[in-house]
Formats: C-alpha cells, sequence, structure tokens
C-alpha cells in the first residue's frame, strides 16, 4: 500500500492532483521520458547559455554541424565516441552490481601508464610487430586498470570501505603516479611528455588504408572502436545470457538475497570492480595508442566522469551504450571549440539532473481526481 | 620546515575543510546523502570571489556564496527528498552541475586581478599562550576563528538541543518521527539547505582567504571528496571532524615545505634532490583519506554505530519500518 | 437519559489506495473507559482505520468526532494534541537514543535546551505511576522487547493520551508478559483511559475486550458486540465469512531416516550476544517438527544456522548424517558453506519475503531460479539458457497458482501471497530433502495460509522434512508431528503426543523446562 505523495492544499478546489504509484511501466514511456528529459536538458543549458552572452540556437547548430557535417568531423566524433564506449561499459558493469565506481577516469590513466609502459620501458625489443605489440599494450592497460579496480574493490570486500569516495582518491593519486613518469622516467627533451610510440605500437586507423581507399584519407577512426563495440556485446552477454551475470544483477537488486541464495558478495565485489577497472583501462590504452601515440599529462577530457552519465541515459544497458556514447563524443568534440569552455560539463549535467528527476515520472503517475465530498 | 608554520598553516587550510565536513554532518545526520560538496564549493569559491571583484566587499562575496551553494544543492533535495530518486547519482549530477557552472560563469575571471580579501587577526591575550598561541590565534584568517566557535556550538547543538535531538531522529527513524508530527521532508530540506551553504562557506574561504584566487577546478582539487570521506571518519560528530580536518590541513602544509630543505632530519632530503618526488608527495593526502576511511569503517563496525540509520533512504509514509 | 459523549466515533469513513479498498464505509465507537477490540485478519483494514484515527492518513470519505466534537487530523501530531496515541506493533523507537530521548521526542517542551537529567527523573516517576518501570536513561537497543513496549506506550501517556490505540501488542510477549500487559490496560482504564486493541488472536479478544468490532475486507461485519455476548466460532465466522476449520485434515506421519540433526549448537546474534546456548533437535523424513517460542528467543538465528547464513561458534549441523555447519573459522567460506547446504537439500523460506526471499526488480523467472541456476537443464556450460528458465517459471506459475501478469513481471508488484506461493514454489521445485519454513503464514489471508499449509503437508508426504518455525501455536499444533520449544536459545522441551496442551507449551516458552513442568493432567 502506498499513500498519496501530497497532500490537498489550503485552497479547496474541487479536483486534486493525486500521484498514483504506477502499477506497470510500458517500454514506450522509458524512451519517451529520456528523450524528454534531454530535451528539457538542452532548453535549460541554452537558457544558461543566453545569460552568459551567447547565442544558444547558432551554438547547437555549430555543435552539429561540427560532429555530424562531414565525413572528416563525423571520423573525429567516433574517435571521441571509442574511450567513452568503454568506460560507459565501465559504468554499467559497476552499477548493476551497485558499486559505485566512480573511479574510470583513474582507472583509464593507468590503463595509458600500463600500455605505454610495454613501448617505453621497452618491455618488448624494438620493431616488434604490431601483431604482439598492440595485444601486449592492451593486455597491459586491461591489467593496470584491473588492479586500480582491484583495490577499492578488495578495501570495500574486506574493510567496507565506501567504493566511491575509494574510487574517487584512485583517480587523483593515478594522475600523480603518471606525471611523476611522464616528468621524470620517460621524458623526452625535458618536455612533459613521453617519446612518440614506434609505429608498430599505433592501432591501425582508417586514414591508414588512405592509400588504397582515397575516401579514407585524413579520417582518425582506429581499431579502438571495434574493440569497444565488441566489447559492448561481451558485455551484454556477461550480464543477461551468463550465469555470473545472473549473479551480479541479483546481487545488485538484493545482496541479501544474493546471499541467501549462496552468492559470494565479498568475491564479486572485487571482481566486479576489476572488470570494471579493466574496460576503463582498456579506454586508456586505445587512447593513448590510437589518438595521442605518446604518454602525457592531457589523455582525457573526463572521460571518466561523462561515462557515469552515458551509463546512466542509457538505462545500465551496454548495447544502447554504444549510440549514446556517440552523441556525447560529439558533444565533447564540438564543445572543445565553444565558449564557455565549462558548457559541455555543464550540459552533462543538467542532463543527468533531468534524468534522475524524470526518474519519478517513471514511478509515479499523476492524476486529477474528483475530490470526495465528505459525509 | 618548522612545525610551528606547518600546524599554523593546518589549521587555516584545515578550516575549509572543517566548514564543508560540518554542513555535511549535518545533512547526513538528517538523512539525506549529498556527494555535490565539491562542486559546491567550487560555485562557492567562484561567486564568492567574482562577488568579491566586483562589489569590493568580501563579506558580500561570502553572504552569496553561501547562497548560491545552498540554493543549488536544493536542487538535490528535491531529487532525493520529493522525488525519492537515487540519493548517489543526483549527488554526482550536482558535482558537474555546480562545477560546470562554476566554470561557465567564472570564465575569465583567473585574469581579473586581485581582489581584497577577508580580514586576518591576532588575538592579543591568546596568542601568548606557549606553543598553541602562536598556531591558533595569531595571524588567523577570520573565518579561521569562526571554525573555532563552530565546532563546540555544533556539538552541543546536535547533543544538547530540541531541534538536534529531532535532527538525529529524522536521520536514524523517520518514521518514528514523522508519527510524533515531527516534518520530515522539510527538516531534511533545511538541513540540506544549511550543508550547502556550508560548502559555500568553505568555497569562499578558499577564494577570499586561504588560497585567495580562482584557477578554476584547482581550486578545490578534490577537497570536496575528502571532506565526505572526512564525516565518515568523524563518525558524524563534529569534534573528530575538526580533528581530522586541522590534521589534514596540516599534511597538505607539510607536503609542500618538505621539499625545501636540503637536510631532513639530519639526513640528506630526498625530496630536495629528487623534485619529481613531489608527485608521490601530492598523492598522500587522497591516499590519507582512504586509510581515514578504512579506521572510520572498522571502529563504526566494532562499535556498532556508524552511519545514521536512514542515511541515503527516501522516505515514504505509509511503509513499515524505515 | 442522556449518555456521555462517545471517546471516539467514526462515520462512514473509506480508504482506498492504488489496486485496493481499504476501507469501505466502515462505523467505529469508543466508549469513555471501555477496552475496545477490533478483530480482523491481516488486510482486513484495521491498521488503515486506526491510523486514519492517529492523522496517518486521511479518509477519503467519513467524519470522526472525538468527545463529540467534529474533528479533521492533517497530521499525527494533530491527533497527538486530541489525546488519541497510538503504540505500534512495530516500534517507533529510534535505537541508537535513550528512552528519555524517544519519549520527548516531537515535543514543544523543553523549546531549545535538553536538560537531560531532570527528565530522566520525571520519566521514572511516570513509569512508576503507571507500573510501566523502564529505565530512563537507558537506551533503546538495549531494551527487551516488553520493556521496549512500555516505552511506547509511557510516550503516550506523557503526551496526555486519554484514547490508547494497540495495534497487535501481544504478538512480540510471552505469555506472562501478556497477561501482566492485560492487568496494565485494565487499571489504565480504571484511571479513566480508554483503550483500543487491535488483534488477530480470538483468545485474547475473548480474555480482555469489554467490546468488539470485526472488520472483514474493508467492511464492518460487527459493529460494538459485547464481548460475552459472542463465542469464538461466531467471531471467526465474522471475520473470514464461513466455517472455518480449526483442524486441517492430515494423513498420520510415515518419519523415515534422520534428515537433520542438530546437535549442540551455539551461535551469537547480530549484536554479538548469545541466541543460541547449545540446541539439539533432530527432524526425519516424512513428518513435520514445529518449533515455538516467543520471538527473540533464538528461531531466527537457529534456521540461519541450519541454512549456513550464520556461523556457529560450537556443536554441528548435519545432513544425512554428515556434518556440514562446523564452528569455528572453516576452509569454507559463508558463500560456499550456504551453497553446500543447498546442494545437500536443505530449502530455506524466509521470515522476510521482500528483503531476503526475493529480488524485488528482478522478474518471476529470475527470482525463480534463484536455487537452481547453477544446474542443467537451466545452466548450460557458463550460460543460462533462457527458454529452459522461462518454461520452468511458466510451469511453476502454473501448478502453484502464481497470480501474475507475466512471467516478466517484477516480484516487487506481485501481493503478498503470491510472493510466498513464489518463494515455496522455487523451494519445492528443487525437490529438498529439509525445508526449513520460518513464519510462512505471516501476513497472508486466509485462502493464501491455507495453501501454504497444504503445501507444507505435501511435502511432507512426499518424504521430505519440514522443520516449521512459527508464532501461531494454533498453526503449529495442528500442521506438526511433533513439537519442540525454543527458549533463551535452548530447547526447553520436546512434545510427540497429538494433542499438546496449550497450557504446558506456554509455560516452556516462557523458561519453564520439560523436566520441571508439573504432570499433566488427566482430563
Amino acid at each position: 500500500m502506498t499513500s498519496a505523495a501530497s497532500e490537498p492544499r489550503r485552497f479547496r478546489s474541487p479536483w486534486q492532483l493525486r500521484l498514483e504509484a504506477r502499477l506497470e511501466q510500458p517500454a514506450w514511456l522509458n524512451l519517451a521520458v529520456s528523450l524528454g528529459a534531454v530535451a528539457v536538458a538542452l532548453v535549460i543549458g541554452g537558457i544558461i547559455l543566453a545569460v552568459v552572452g551567447g547565442d544558444p540556437l547558432r551554438a547547437y547548430g555549430f555543435m552539429l554541424r561540427a560532429s555530424f557535417g562531414n565525413p572528416g568531423v563525423l571520423s573525429d566524433t567516433l574517435t571521441k565516441a571509442t574511450p567513452l564506449i568503454l568506460v560507459s561499459l565501465a559504468a554499467v558493469v559497476a552499477f548493476r552490481m551497485r558499486l559505485w565506481n566512480i573511479g574510470a577516469e583513474g582507472q583509464f590513466f593507468m590503463g595509458a601508464f600500463g600500455a605505454s609502459a610495454v613501448v617505453l620501458t621497452p618491455l618488448l625489443p624494438e620493431g616488434t610487430s604490431a601483431w604482439i605489440t598492440l595485444p601486449a599494450m592492451a593486455l597491459a592497460g586491461i591489467a593496470a586498470g584491473a588492479v586500480w579496480g582491484f583495490i577499492p574493490g578488495w578495501l570495500k570486500a574486506r574493510f567496507g570501505v565506501n567504493e566511491i569516495i575509494s574510487t574517487l582518491m584512485m583517480n587523483y593519486i593515478a594522475v600523480s603516479w603518471n606525471n611523476f613518469f611522464i616528468f621524470a622516467v620517460w621524458s623526452e627533451g625535458g618536455f612533459q611528455m613521453s617519446p612518440q610510440f614506434p609505429r608498430e605500437a599505433w592501432l591501425p586507423r582508417l586514414t591508414d588504408l588512405g592509400a588504397s581507399v582515397p575516401a579514407f584519407r585524413g579520417l582518425t577512426t582506429h581499431l579502438g572502436l571495434a574493440f569497444g563495440v565488441v566489447a559492448a556485446g561481451l558485455v551484454a552477454w556477461i550480464l543477461y545470457r551468463s550465469r555470473w551475470g545472473y549473479e551480479i544483477r541479483l546481487l545488485g537488486d538484493n545482496p541479501r538475497a544474493g546471499r541467501y541464495a549462496g552468492i559470494s558478495i565479498t568475491r564479486n565485489t572485487i571482481l566486479v570492480l576489476m572488470l570494471s577497472g579493466g574496460l576503463a583501462g582498456l579506454a586508456g590504452m586505445s587512447e593513448i595508442s590510437g589518438v595521442v601515440h605518446r604518454l602525457q599529462g592531457a589523455i582525457s577530457p573526463g572521460y571518466g566522469f561523462t561515462g557515469i552519465i552515458i551509463a546512466w541515459l542509457a538505462k545500465l544497458n551496454p548495447l544502447i551504450v554504444v549510440p549514446v556514447s556517440v552523441i556525447f563524443g560529439a558533444l565533447i568534440l564540438a564543445g572543445r571549440e565553444i565558449q564557455p569552455s565549462g558548457l559541455p560539463m555543464l550540459i552533462q549535467g543538467i542532463i543527468l539532473v533531468c534524468l534522475i528527476a524524470s526518474d519519478f515520472l517513471l514511478r509515479y503517475r499523476p492524476r486529477l481526481v474528483r475530490r470526495a465530498v465528505e459525509a | 620546515m618548522d612545525a610551528i608554520t606547518i600546524l599554523h598553516a593546518g589549521v587555516a587550510s584545515g578550516t575549509v575543510l572543517l566548514f564543508a565536513t560540518l554542513g555535511e554532518i549535518l545533512a547526513e545526520r538528517s538523512g539525506v546523502l549529498n556527494l555535490g560538496l565539491e562542486g559546491m564549493m567550487l560555485i562557492g569559491a567562484m561567486s564568492a570571489f567574482s562577488t568579491a571583484l566586483a562589489t569590493g566587499n568580501p563579506w558580500l562575496g561570502v553572504l552569496v556564496a553561501m547562497l548560491v551553494a545552498g540554493v543549488l544543492s536544493q536542487v538535490h533535495g528535491v531529487i532525493a527528498i520529493q522525488f525519492q530518486a537515487d540519493q548517489v547519482v543526483s549527488g554526482l549530477a550536482l558535482t558537474f552541475l555546480g562545477t560546470g557552472l562554476s566554470l561557465v560563469f567564472g570564465e575569465g575571471l583567473s585574469r581579473a586581478g586581485a581582489v581584497s580579501l577577508l580580514p586576518t587577526y591576532s588575538l592579543p591575550g591568546l596568542s601568548a599562550i606557549p606553543l598553541l598561541g602562536p598556531i591558533l590565534f595569531e595571524d588567523q584568517s577570520i573565518m579561521v576563528y569562526l571554525g573555532y566557535l563552530l565546532v563546540p556550538a555544533m556539538w552541543y547543538f546536535i547533543y544538547r538541543t530540541r531541534p538536534g535531538l529531532h535532527l538525529r531522529a529524522v536521520g536514524e527513524f523517520p518514521a518514528a518521527a514523522d508519527a510524533l508530527g515531527i516534518q520530515v521532508a522539510r527538516l531534511r530540506y533545511l538541513y540540506v539547505f544549511i550543508g550547502g551553504m556550508f560548502a559555500g562557506l568553505s568555497g569562499a574561504t578558499i577564494s577570499l582567504a586561504v588560497s585567495p584566487g580562482w584557477f578554476s577546478q584547482l581550486t578545490t582539487s578534490g577537497q570536496g571528496w575528502i571532506a565526505i570521506g572526512l564525516v565518515i571518519f568523524a563518525q558524524w560528530d563534529p569534534i573528530r571532524a575538526a580533528a581530522g580536518s586541522y590534521a589534514f590541513g596540516a599534511l597538505r602544509r607539510m607536503i609542500l615545505d618538505i621539499q625545501g630543505p636540503t637536510t631532513l632530519l639530519g639526513l640528506r632530503n630526498p625530496f630536495f634532490y629528487n623534485p619529481y618526488w613531489g608527485f608521490f608527495l601530492q598523492m598522500l593526502p587522497y591516499a590519507f583519506t582512504i586509510i581515514v576511511l578504512v579506521i572510520g569503517s572498522r571502529e563504526a563496525f566494532r562499535k556498532r554505530l556508524g552511519a545514521p540509520a536512514a542515511l541515503g533512504l527516501p522516505y515514504i509514509r505509509g511503509e513499515r519500518g524505515l | 437519559m442522556d449518555q456521555p459523549p462517545l471517546a471516539v466515533a467514526m462515520h462512514g469513513i473509506s480508504k482506498r489506495f492504488p489496486g485496493v479498498i481499504a476501507n469501505d464505509q466502515v462505523d467505529f465507537e469508543l466508549r469513555h473507559g471501555e477496552i475496545h477490540a477490533l478483530l480482523g485478519e491481516n488486510g482486513a483494514g484495521k491498521s488503515t482505520l486506526m491510523n486514519i484515527l492517529t492523522g496517518l492518513y486521511r479518509p477519503d470519505q467519513g467524519s470522526l468526532t472525538v468527545n463529540g466534537k467534529l474533528v479533521e487530523f492533517r497530521s499525527p501530531r494533530d491527533a497527538i494534541q486530541h489525546g488519541i496515541g497510538m503504540v505500534h506493533q512495530h516500534f517507533m523507537l529510534v535505537p541508537t537514543q535513550t528512552v528519555t530521548e524517544n519519549i520527548l521526542l516531537g515535543l514543544a517542551e523543553p523549546r531549545f535546551h535538553l536538560d537531560l537529567s531532570r527528565y530522566h527523573t520525571i520519566i521514572a516517576e511516570l513509569g512508576e505511576r503507571f507500573g510501566l518501570q523502564v529505565d530512563p536513561r537507558a537506551r533503546i537497543w538495549q531494551l527487551s522487547v516488553g520493556e521496549q513496549q512500555r516505552v511506547e506506550i509511557l510516550k503516550m501517556l506523557y503526551r496526555g493520551a486519554q484514547v490508547l490505540i494497540l495495534d497487535e501488542p501481544t504478538a512480540v510477549l510471552a505469555p506472562t508478559e501478556i497477561d501482566d500487559l492485560f492487568d496494565t490496560l485494565r487499571s489504565m482504564v480504571a484511571g479513566g483511559k480508554s483503550i483500543v486493541f487491535i488483534s488477530h488472536k480470538l483468545d485474547e479478544v475473548g480474555a480482555v475486550a469489554d467490546r468488539i468490532t470485526v472488520l472483514r475486507k474493508g467492511k464492518a461485519t460487527a459493529a460494538g458486540l459485547a464481548a460475552d455476548s459472542v463465542d469464538k466460532a461466531e467471531l471467526a465466522r465474522l471475520m473470514v465469512g464461513r466455517e472455518v476449520l480449526f483442524r486441517l485434515d492430515k494423513a498420520p506421519a510415515k518419519p523415515g531416516e534422520v534428515v537433520l540433526r542438530v546437535q549442540g549448537v551455539e551461535a551469537q546474534n547480530d549484536k554479538g550476544l548469545p541466541a543460541l546456548r547449545g540446541v539439539d533437535l533432530q527432524v526425519r523424513a516424512g513428518e513435520i517438527v514445529g518449533l515455538a517460542g516467543v520471538a527473540g528467543n533464538g528461531q531466527a538465528e537457529l534456521a540461519e544456522a541450519i541454512s549456513g547464513q550464520r556461523p556457529i561458534s560450537a556443536g554441528q549441523v548435519e545432513m544425512f548424517g554428515e556434518a556440514l555447519v562446523t564452528p569455528g573459522r572453516s576452509r569454507l567460506r559463508p558463500s560456499q558453506r550456504i551453497r553446500r547446504l543447498i546442494e545437500a537439500g536443505v530449502s530455506h523460506v524466509p521470515e522476510d519475503r521482500t528483503h531476503v526471499g526475493t529480488a524485488p526488480n528482478l522478474s518471476l523467472t529470475d527470482n525463480v531460479i534463484m536455487k537452481e541456476y547453477r544446474l542443467a537443464p537451466i545452466a548450460r556450460g557458463l550460460s543460462i539458457d533462457p527458454r529452459a528458465a522461462d518454461d520452468h517459471a511458466r510451469d511453476l506459475r502454473q501448478s502453484f497458482d502464481i497470480m501474475a501478469p507475466s512471467i516478466k513481471t517484477p516480484a516487487r508488484m506481485l501481493s503478498g501471497g503470491n510472493l510466498q506461493r513464489l518463494i515455496l514454489a522455487r523451494e519445492i521445485s528443487g525437490k529438498p530433502a529439509l525445508m526449513v519454513a520460518v513464519q510462512p503464514t505471516r501476513g497472508l489471508d486466509v485462502g493464501a495460509i491455507e495453501s501454504v499449509q497444504h503445501l507444507l503437508l505435501e511435502q511432507r508426504d512426499r518424504g521430505a522434512g519440514v522443520l516449521l518455525i512459527s508464532e501461531e501455536l494454533e498453526e503449529l499444533i495442528s500442521l506438526s508431528d511433533r513439537l519442540y520449544v525454543i527458549h533463551g536459545g535452548r530447547i526447553m522441551g520436546e512434545l510427540t503426543e497429538p494433542d499438546p496442551d496449550p497450557e504446558r507449551i506456554g509455560l516452556m516458552m516462557t523458561g519453564t523446562p520439560q523436566s520441571e513442568l508439573p504432570p499433566a493432567d488427566e482430563p
């Protein structure tokens, strides 16, 4: 039994707005509400932009053109979407078990570190073919990210440490860690970056095929996109088809029931955060190897945090993450040239707020009810 | 590297953490988890700075900072209390919102020039006390003295007053409070607002007193998150919050100072000769926060105390139990 | 003759919630100085009616008068101001705060500063006056259940309540404590208070009430009946609407080998205090063994120990002679221990359907495969075969009559009775060797109760051993082939006769070991 969420006001109109719990949620409503939330967010963002002196319609139009207007920018959008897909999957996996991994950013950095270490230490002799180098880098990236997820996972399983704060702290630690190596160990000629990677350590891009396919010349989309799409399929299989995924979903919905069914909360806390960290680490490797081609301080405009919003917008569905990541990739790409520079983050924040608020409409239905006459 | 200097600076920068932590203690004691502190502090810092710049009056800056942060945290309040949505995600959204807004509206502020700051004072009689005097009462911002007063005041409020009793009840067992006529939702909105105001105060303390200026996200560099960790370490108690905040403040100062001298404790100072080791020093506050969390969690488990029982759970009248 | 105004009069009260009509044109009158029982089974609308009286809900229709004056309560505060106070079944006490703080909660006095020591004295005196002694400085979690109830009553008396509503007050009390409570109620009434006593237990109602009102499915089937004018059978009929059989039709038991043996088990509860102090019992195949006891004497911990969810500090739990739960840090992780027991054929129907037994947002299918998802045909290597799972869910939905729109419906949409059917379906489909059922019929309507009881009997007839842990003595007596009684974490005795004497059971429930009971009387 639930009670009315609002009580009648002093003014006694014959009608009364009651909020009733919905007994069922039609699928179309979910989509409609999400799209509505995004639309409202864009409007609010536009208003704020107008307040600081910008022109919202021109800005939004510019953003659309700058991200989808021609094959070149479309390719750039996909390139930006690539790490987003992976970090969003990292968030999806963790959030499904109600583990709030806010550390995807740090795990991303560590993944970049791991991949760079393979090349820069160097772990493999010079000239090793890309067929060996790239998988080694990917494995190193995943491993480094997984370790970075393991630590907060173990702390939570063993001591009950709140993972929101521990994963966040690990973000800052990861940045300092990378900075040390960038400035002190691998620095090139005193600059704040490592030497450029050899060609074998570059993920193949479409533009590499430019000689045989002229249309691909200049297109920056790289193999990392395939990583992302494959990972999305893999995560979907894990969550919806595998036994482990069932355990994750059960633990996320009701940990006590999971325990009652004989599922280990501690083991899964650690494993899920390792998987989540590994996915984010792979994102780091992909960005380093596919776009930047060296280790430097600025490799992420907050991908880890955007990933959380994408995961929420996709309602924690790994397949829907892919198209949503493309949209946010567009937002980040176009947003780079927009003044003021804080606008993309602000819009992301507003979208998240509207999304959460709109969840309310999915659970309750407003109804106009004729007030009963008292006896 | 001198203990007095470090502790003196520690108390100053610890005050920033203290305000944010105290505010969050109030909000969480009422049952609402507000993870948006980092964003609230940033927008507080930015509004304080820009208001002081525009009007020449730092006090007005403080006031505006508190109001802006308080109002913004009501967004989270509405989502958490009225819409009863997940408080973790809502808090994160608030962080994005606060950070984004402060970056957008703070565009160009870092180049804006100097601003009149909040005054600093030395208290004549008290600063003569050996050891503690120069640390606590000499040449400290007025905000620091405010902090000294707030800690015992808040302790008294929470444990020895009627509104404090109601606050605790609302966070532990809202159904019981409701059945006795206490307005659970209204109180929660109030304390979320107050918590936001404290976060704004904290931000103003940064930009107008302790680390004057506006440096985009570097202004706070994660102190909002550290404050949330400190709340757990403090076991939701103002006195422990003060201890933790000042200790962290001292740590941050120590990290800076330790790289200065050529010798450390009579030995060659590795941080002087290897300046890049400074990056590891930078990790310390964050690593310490984790350690502090481990201690706090184990203690809570041991003493069977811990968070207010209804923390993070929306209250719906008519449901059995909480 | 001018009659004094009624303490409380409710006329034509109606209240509906989404999907259910809780109160339908109900009339209720409370006279000054009487104990008025409000009788009805779970879900009949008693709590809703009283929640309206105490201002927690607003009626959709109807009126409310207190002492002859028409009133409208906007909140519990209004009701308290009019002298109406409720002692809830689930206590509304803040565990970490002291008795005094709990009693002072919500009051306008003291204005700001809390002078606790002064109020400690005041509360202690209040307790003395009404015979409800309790230590005002104690924190609620340190008090026994009976003492907590006293605090709840004191809370209302402190606020000057003249009308006291008690919601199922005896649910958590031992028989002697119940007698004490009834004495307290009678003396309060002699002192001028009026009391409403909500219950679904016919015996108690007869013992203490002056008048009775019966609710069934939201309607009042009888209002203000004098207690000595009706007998139990008629009350039952008013409650349920048809002849209620107090005895179940059951074939004699054919017990086989020993399935479960609990030997000398000791364990702690969540607070670290000893909950089980050396429990010995056994269950054989083909029998229902009941465990009677007042809530809080170790039953919950015993069920958890047997199903592996609670570690034990001494003794052992054996299934078919093999020790599966042993004390101390075994090589097994808790999850492995629990799984081992599930695989050995132990099924557990938990007390808490929503927080332990099911996952509210997962579908029916997902809930149904909770114990079997590791086994073929539902498991297929590392994955789960969705078709096999769905087929299984459809089968169970049909054979157990689970009312749900589809197998994809989330479990939280199911009513209490259907949720229990879901849990039973799941547990039974694994053909368990032992079923541990804890309070399986709590909160269910009569139809659901009957089907649950029949399912348990079916399992017993199939050859499973059933350990039935319940607070409903009648249910235990009618279903069990043998009966243990637990008190303070120890077994007080074992009764094997077909018609055990409830009085002897009651004595054991309050701490008298079987060996010390007076010899059974011959009729």
